[in-house]
């Protein structure tokens, strides 16, 4: 006759594994990442000098923060609360204002014919001495901008957020409100040094 | 097999506890596979800024880190407070900058190579010119694509 063998205790094992979990539970860090996410232009050749783009000047939106992190945008000093409001002026240009960026025509997939600022640039420039946390306001307010820019028109064409939009619908809108903000070549921008 | 049921006073049975070792043992996979060990000690210290159009890094394999900061307590007597750049687990000059980027990109899969980006985490009292510097080593190391970290916040 076979001997009944009595089955293994195995209640320890929910300790061992529930110790298995709080070890991992400690060590690991649930961090995401987040951030802005920008690309870089490519680099210049070495034998050449940086040269200055021409670019017309009505269509060119020049963002300066000196060394006090205080802003010069087109000139005039600016609070970086009203930054948001000026770039998304400048890259409408509602008004056809001959001093903000020229206006183009052109047929869109799913919009229609739309005018749209195709040649505007963003330039963002900075100090030597400029804080981080103000640059990234900046870049922060200016993609805000855009964002807006794209949502009101998501909203009004198709009804939802521009999140919300399929791909199809979310490239259109791109092509309308491309992100053009383009990172100058270093330079002083007066300040203590 | 049918039992005969005894007579007298009726016991509720214990409860059977030979699946709870299976439910935590789904819990620890859980959290194994969402977690991530910490990616590297810090040797600086890093609090990044803050934004509120902050968009969620994918894909973190292909995820290089720079990160930029004052060296933390441990190191001042080696290294001073000024800010200083640390790659991987060890403090680096911009100069060494171009390299590391060759060398973790050459470690990739041949595939990912184009699509590498780059996060600079950089501590928000940071001054912009070394940020610049990078930014300037990045291009001649053609990392184009880049991510300055920002934690979220709400508007103003």
């Amino acid at each position: 006759m076979a001997r009944k063998l009595s089955p293994i205790n195995a209640s320890s094992m929910a300790d061992i594994s529930f110790l298995l979990l709080i070890f991992f539970l400690v060590t690991t860090s649930m961090n995401v990442s987040t951030g802005l996410t920008r690309r870089l232009p490519p680099p210049l050749p070495p034998d050449q000098q940086p040269q200055d783009i021409d670019i017309n000047k009505r269509n060119l939106f020049v963002v300066k923060i000196n060394s006090m992190n205080q802003l010069l945008v087109q000139g005039e000093e600016l609070d970086i609360r009203d930054l948001k409001e000026k770039a998304k002026e400048f890259i409408q240009n509602k008004s056809n204002d001959p001093d903000l960026p020229a206006r183009f025509s052109k047929e869109f997939d799913l919009l229609g014919t739309m005018e749209y600022t195709k040649e505007h640039v963003i330039s963002v420039g900075n100090d030597v001495d400029t804080q981080y946390q103000t640059y990234i306001d900046v870049q922060n307010e200016l993609v805000a901008a855009y964002n807006e820019l794209r949502n009101e028109l998501a909203k009004d064409k198709f009804g939802k957020a521009f999140e919300e939009c399929d791909e199809q619908q979310q490239k259109v809108i791109q092509e309308v409100y491309p992100q053009k903000i383009s990172e100058a070549e270093p330079k002083n921008y007066g300040g203590t040094n | 097999m049918a039992q005969i049921r005894k007579k007298g006073t009726r016991e509720t049975p214990a409860m059977s506890t030979t699946s709870l070792p299976d439910i935590i043992f789904i819990l620890l996979f859980f959290f194994m596979a969402v977690t991530s060990m910490k990616e590297v000690t810090y040797k600086v210290k890093v609090s990044p800024p803050s934004a509120t159009e902050i968009q969620k890094l994918e894909n973190k394999s292909l995820v290089r880190y720079i990160y930029v900061g004052e060296p933390m307590r441990d190191f001042r007597e080696q290294y001073g407070t000024s800010t200083r750049i640390q790659l991987n687990d060890q403090f680096a000059d911009i100069a060494d900058l171009e390299q590391f980027i060759t060398l973790e990109r050459s470690a990739m899969k041949e595939e990912d190579q184009n699509v590498m980006t780059v996060s600079i985490k950089a501590d928000k009292d940071t001054k912009m010119g070394i940020i610049t510097d990078i930014k300037q080593a990045l291009r001649r190391a053609y990392a184009l694509k880049i991510v300055y970290q920002a934690g979220a916040r709400k508007a103003f």
